[in-house]
């Protein structure tokens, strides 16, 4: 991919959006072999029975989530460990927290000016959809669906003010 | 090249095996792989097993990976084991610092089996 979006180019949060799909997506493609297209959010409802969290702490400050259903948990670890391996329901988890992971990291290295500044949490998996997400984020937030083997994944950032 | 002894260092299972297979993709010959989940692991799995080759993450609860690279010169069996962060923290600042600790290379998280045999096998090359 050609496209490197930075927040010289896109200095708000508000803007930002196109930088966490591209993550997302370069994501996808090197670590799974696939590509992965935005689509509307409001016709492909977010499936939360696997969410991946990861914390962002410094001068970015918040939560990437990355939503999907169990199938789809499923696919990501059998690409990500190759078909001869048999994934375990732990080697699911470890995936999908590695994928959010990998979206935060790829996320803030995009954006100028954040060298250093910005921390990483280890990832959280919560697996099973019966829950409410309260974030204390109270800034800016942005989501983004991605389409994968035909079936929704959320990204999703909140950041503190 | 010989046959290689490589740890690989990252709290996730999932990328350690991912990290194994790209460096069979990349042609090297392993002769054994050892695990470790944290810098502290690695610490005791060096001093049990000596290894030509350490691939470490940084992000990592108990002890993370650059103080890991601080640490191995300790261990009598890993002076001189070359080391490749391979990590989701890109910034300059964490380069540096983890290169000023010692390590000889740096690739950052996604990466492709390419990317992997471009960082590893000159190090590989330099030691031998």
């Amino acid at each position: 991919m050609n496209a490197e979006p930075t927040t010289a180019a896109h200095p708000r949060p508000e803007s930002w959006l196109p930088i966490l799909e591209l993550s997302a997506q370069e994501v996808f493609e090197i670590m799974l072999g696939c590509q992965v297209e935005p689509v509307k959010e409001e016709e492909n409802p977010r499936n939360t029975e696997f969410t991946a969290m990861v914390g962002l702490a410094g001068a970015l400050c918040g939560i990437l989530t990355v939503c999907c259903g169990s199938e789809v948990a499923g696919k990501i670890a059998t690409r990500m460990l190759g078909p001869e391996i048999a994934s375990s329901e732990g080697q699911v988890w470890d995936a999908l927290g590695e994928i959010c992971n990998m979206i935060a990291g790829n996320f803030k290295n995009k954006l100028a000016g954040m060298d250093g500044r910005c921390m990483l949490s280890v990832p959280t998996v919560v697996t099973g959809g019966e829950y409410s997400f309260h974030s204390l984020a109270d800034g800016d937030s942005m989501s983004t669906v991605l389409l994968f083997e035909g079936q929704p994944v959320t990204v999703r950032l909140e950041l503190h003010s | 090249m010989s046959k290689i002894r490589a740890l690989i260092v990252d709290d996730s299972s999932v990328m350690r095996k991912i990290v194994e297979r790209s460096l069979r993709q990349a042609g090297i010959d392993l002769e054994k792989v050892v695990e470790a989940s944290n810098g502290a692991e690695a610490l005791g799995a060096l001093r049990d097993n000596p290894v030509d080759l350490v691939l470490c993450d940084i992000n990592m609860p108990v002890m993370d990976g650059l103080e890991f690279v601080r640490q191995v010169g300790t261990v009598e069996n890993a002076k001189g084991v070359p080391i490749v962060m391979i990590t989701t923290e890109g910034s300059e600042s964490h380069v540096v610092q983890a290169l000023s600790s010692g390590a000889r290379g740096y690739i950052r998280k996604p990466f492709t089996p390419d990317q992997v045999k471009e960082h590893v096998l000159p190090v590989l090359e330099k030691k031998s």
